[in-house]
């Protein structure tokens, strides 16, 4: 079961070739087999997954049918999921075991998927690498060691290693995107609101994206089609309806505007990923799209915005955790919460908001109106997700302020809201790369359309790593 | 040294909404079982979101209008950031800058004006009650309270003493009241006050420092509390000290304030804008029809009743203290038309009979009164001449009586009425009687 | 760009080690002197923007649900009594 996709097992499961419980577990076995050396699971949760396997099979022996129905899949570690432990990979929620479902967890339940166990992060979404883990760090599959970036570490890493067909992750900053292209696989960071959030550990409200995992872009329109929708329980989602994202995902690129954003192919970034794009690109033109370079001119700012914006919801969102009500208290919060704590309350503190929080949210205006300015004349935009390949574990450890500047052409989507895709373009050094395709708000059925068609002819994720 | 009071008010009412202000549980908490009205995101649980409430804020917006507040077209909710344990979220969701309500002003029955500041939209905290257990002092949290919704009305520090601060707490109750929204009831906590006094020499400006009192649980209170803070301040100030800014308890069994925590800084709020709910935005349309939903109050009621009914004043105002009261009262009124009654005698009836108007209907009400009106008068003279001759006449019953069987009166009235033969006062009679028996 | 740590530790209720303050110290100073670049940009007349959505009035009816029952609310605390929940004890009166 090489390189089996969501579609091809939906296909072998409505066919009745394979249960779902077989299903299950086989990639139980992968999980108990690599997951020491790969640090991707903190729970497995083997026995509800078999129970929901069965109950998968019931429903598919009565003809049901959805795009995830008897699909094992795993969700980071940040997913509030009922009696099955959620750590955000903090010693600080070491023991909690939720008692409520988000409203993502049960649409995917309702969907009938099965739920594997939980993965490994940068503790509470704080890190790109995975190393800020209170658990350990994931290591990438394809070389372990090196880092499978964050802060969705274990997700991207239990799709590349066949532990699961997919897994869910948050991008509040590029945690989706960078992780995804680090690993050879299909990451979406959705339209801001286009997910609900609620049930998922917030990190940064007004930026948190729920999104998630595949190997490929069909597999993954199909998983969104179960996840998008607005909510009752977050009223930040809005009630924009759900197009069908599988059924003109081949519809091409021909005549599609792809705009390329000059300050994203800058002195930072590493030559050998600037050529994949730009091959990327007349792959593109080949296929019929025209290459058009825009400019989101205040792009510079854009990690500045986001390090005072996104900390200091950090600051506010992590005050619940004291300890009284459930976990421990805030003496056992890691470094890296701590230093985010500290600088979003200081932003937001008497005699700093005007210079800091309230510069922010006016620059965050001006980059909002870049992107508005740009998809006036252009259907999408297509730009790298990280100016390196993925490094070695450790390399960064002791400059959080490297770690942060990872980040640079991920945060500006969050602070827009605009959704991204990233999708496998190569391997340099026989690490992954990837690329990532923005578009308008709710524009996600034309992204898969464009990764779709780049697939087509480069289907990178075919490469397995060596386990 | 002559010193006036400078005292401001902040009050918080807590609505009687069916449901939380930003999740489903029940509001209805009191008396119940400790956290058993709680979910993920009033226990302020990992990865729960708040969805605001659509009552409790017009409701907020009406009792702004009461105050003759102007609604702002634009608001939104804020993050108000603190550690306590009542406090599940490690932060309020409430109103900083944009409140619903602003620049409002009421009049009270002394001519007073007081201008209010703001009326806004918050979530109340859980509750903690201290004990000691096994020798370690303990504090024990019910979140049963956190998030109903609650109403924060500020005032312009307009009071210059305790009489016009109570009469503004009655205004308010009564409003809140007529309007069904709370049932403002200090005993149980619904409406909660919370002073800021001081004292100055100079009433052009605002004194250099003011104390905050809380804990004040009931209206008998309110008036205490302050004299007595106002007093404390001035033997400070008569020493030649500024009284700390800081705030104080009000210890109800001592009768006295006392230092809760002094604060070396102003807590820093680090107020942001809640990123978790759309701000709200009002049409003029929504305004208005709000407003048209905001019943007559008390205050123009009273001035209406004494104009329309020719009412005193003081009768008017114990007339709609209650709305219900009031609209009982006119329904009468407007049933008594035809029996001639007047609106003068309803209210006599209402106020000194003390009638319960949820157990005697208007039309009830109205016959009694033609009844008791065609009562005629007696002469006294008339009434002794007959009493002394059923005295006589009842010889037994009379010994009866005298001998404790007390209830035998009613058949010597029974008797006094056929002898009078026309519809008296039985009341008169029986009390004649009585004397006569003496 | 020098930052007060303990005050800042403290309105963050968050219990630092004297041996950590200084680390902290030097690297929030640093991410705070690169934040800082933020002044350069000209925001006159910018309105701020702190929700992407565009929405507005997202308001819920006034309508009660069944909540969690007491033994799931309690049930991941460390401390309870009662029906409550157990901190040490806070104490605001004399």
């Amino acid at each position: 079961m090489n390189n089996l996709t969501i579609k091809d097992a939906r296909e072998k499961l409505t066919k009745k070739e394979i249960s779902s419980v077989e299903l299950t577990k086989h990639y139980l076995t992968i999980v108990k087999t690599y997951n020491e050396k790969l640090n991707a699971f903190l729970t497995i949760s083997e026995k509800e997954a078999l129970e929901q396997a069965e109950s998968a099979d019931k429903r598919i022996g009565e003809g049901d049918s959805t795009p995830l129905l008897g699909i094992p899949l795993a969700l980071k570690d940040i997913y509030v999921t009922k009696g099955i432990k959620t750590t955000a990979a903090s010693k600080v929620l070491e023991e909690y075991i939720p008692q409520y479902d988000g409203t993502a967890v049960m649409l995917l339940k309702n969907a009938g998927a099965v739920i594997l166990g939980k993965t490994n992060l940068d503790a509470w979404a704080h890190g790109s690498s995975g190393e800020n883990s209170d658990f350990g760090p994931t290591k990438n599959p394809y070389n372990t060691a090196f880092v499978p970036g964050g802060s969705s570490s274990g997700s991207p890493v239990t799709v590349a290693s066949e532990m699961a067909l997919a897994a869910s992750g948050t991008d509040t900053g590029g945690s989706i995107r960078l992780p995804a292209s680090f690993c050879n696989v299909v990451g979406l960071k959705p339209t801001y609101g286009r997910v609900s959030r609620y049930g998922v550990i917030a990190m940064s409200s007004s930026l948190d994206s729920i999104g998630h995992f595949t190997k490929t872009v069909e597999d993954n329109a199909m998983y969104l089609q179960v996840t998008a929708g607005s909510d009752p329980h977050d009223a930040t989602t809005p009630p924009v309806a759900v197009p069908n994202y599988t059924k003109n995902i081949a519809k091409g690129v021909k005549g599609l505007r792809i705009g390329v954003p000059k300050e994203y192919f800058i002195e930072g970034l590493d030559p050998r990923i600037k050529k994949m794009i730009e091959d990327a690109l007349k792959v593109y033109e080949k296929l019929g799209a025209e290459i058009i370079e825009v400019s989101l001119p205040h792009t510079s700012y854009a990690i500045e915005v986001y390090y005072i914006v996104q900390t200091a919801e950090v600051s506010s969102n992590l005050a619940r955790y004291d300890g009284i009500r459930f976990g421990k208290d805030r003496s056992h919060f890691g470094d890296e919460a701590k230093r985010r704590i500290m600088l979003g309350t200081y932003v937001l503190s008497a005699g700093y908001y005007d210079a800091f929080y309230k510069k922010a949210m006016q620059v965050r205006t001006l980059l909002k109106q870049d992107f508005d300015k740009a998809f006036k004349t252009v259907d999408v935009i297509i730009a790298p997700v990280s100016p390196t390949i993925p490094w070695k574990l450790g390399d960064k450890a002791d400059d959080p302020l490297a770690m942060y500047l990872s980040d640079i052409f991920t945060v500006h989507a969050n602070l827009v809201g605009v959704p991204g895709l990233a999708i496998p373009v190569g391997f340099i050094d026989s690490l992954p790369v990837g690329m990532q395709i923005f578009g308008p708000h709710f524009s996600e059925e034309k992204l898969y359309q464009v990764g779709f068609a780049y697939e087509a002819v480069n289907p990178v994720w075919k490469e397995r790593p060596n386990l | 040294m002559k010193y006036t009071p400078v005292i401001g008010l902040e009050v918080h009412v807590e609505l009687k909404t069916k449901s939380k202000m930003f999740c489903e549980c029940s509001a209805d908490y009191f008396g119940k079982e400790p956290n058993s009205h709680t979910c993920p995101t009033c226990l302020g649980l990992p990865g729960a979101l708040p969805v605001p409430n659509k009552t409790a804020i017009d409701w907020c917006v009406m009792i702004a209008q009461s105050l003759n507040c102007e609604i702002n077209e634009f608001s939104k909710f804020d993050r108000k950031n603190y550690f306590y344990p009542d406090l599940p979220k490690g932060y309020q969701i409430s109103q900083y800058d944009l409140p619903f309500g602003k620049n409002g002003e009421v009049s009270l029955s002394s001519g007073k004006t007081i201008g209010i500041t703001r009326v806004h939209m918050e979530e109340d905290t859980g509750k903690l009650t201290h004990q000691e257990m096994g020798g370690v002092k303990t504090s024990l949290i019910d979140y049963n309270r956190s998030g109903v919704p609650l109403v924060e009305i500020v005032t312009e520090p307009d009071f210059n003493n305790a009489k016009d601060v109570v009469a503004y707490l009655q205004m308010l109750r009564t409003i809140v009241r007529y309007l069904d929204v709370s049932n403002a009831d200090m005993e149980k906590g619904d409406m909660r006050l919370e002073p800021n006094i001081s004292l100055t020499t100079d009433v052009s400006k605002l004194p250099p420092y003011k104390v905050e009192v809380k804990n004040i649980n009931s209206f008998k209170f309110v008036d205490k509390a302050i004299v007595f803070e106002l007093k404390r301040q001035e033997e400070i100030l008569e020493s030649g000290q500024i009284p700390p800014q800081e705030t104080r308890g009000w210890n109800e069994i001592k009768n006295a304030t006392f230092s809760q925590r002094v604060k070396e800084e102003a807590n820093d709020y680090r107020y942001f804008p809640e990123p978790d709910i759309p701000p709200i935005k009002f049409t003029k349309e929504q305004i208005s029809n709000l407003k048209s939903k905001v019943p007559e109050l008390q205050v123009e009621k009273i001035t209406r009743f004494v104009k329309q009914f020719s009412l005193s004043s003081y009768d008017a105002e114990l007339l709609t203290r209650e709305r219900a009261l009031a609209d009982y009262f006119e329904q009468t009124v407007a049933q008594g038309i035809e029996k001639n009654i007047s609106a003068k005698q309803i209210a006599n009836t209402i106020i000194n009979k003390k009638i319960d108007h949820t157990t005697i209907s208007p039309e009830k009400l109205v016959s009694n009164i033609a009844e008791s009106s065609q009562i005629k008068s007696l002469d006294e003279s008339e009434l002794q001449t007959i009493i002394d001759k059923v005295l006589q006449d009842n010889q037994k019953a009379v010994k009866d009586y005298k001998s404790g069987k007390e209830s035998v009166i009613m058949f010597l009235v029974g008797q006094c009425m056929k002898a009078i033969g026309r519809k008296v006062d039985v009341n008169a009679v029986k009390e004649h009687l009585v004397q006569s028996l003496k | 760009m020098k930052i007060n740590i303990s005050h800042v530790a403290k309105l963050a209720n968050l219990p630092l080690l004297d041996s950590e303050k200084q680390k902290f110290e030097t690297q929030l100073s640093s991410i705070l002197d690169y934040i800082a670049k933020l002044n350069e940009v000209d925001t006159s007349n910018v309105k701020d923007t702190s929700q992407v959505t565009g929405l507005e009035n997202i308001l819920r009816e006034d309508k009660p649900l069944p909540s969690l029952s007491q033994k799931d609310a309690l049930f991941q605390a460390k401390t309870t009594h009662n029906g409550f929940f157990a901190v040490k004890g806070i104490f605001e009166n004399e």
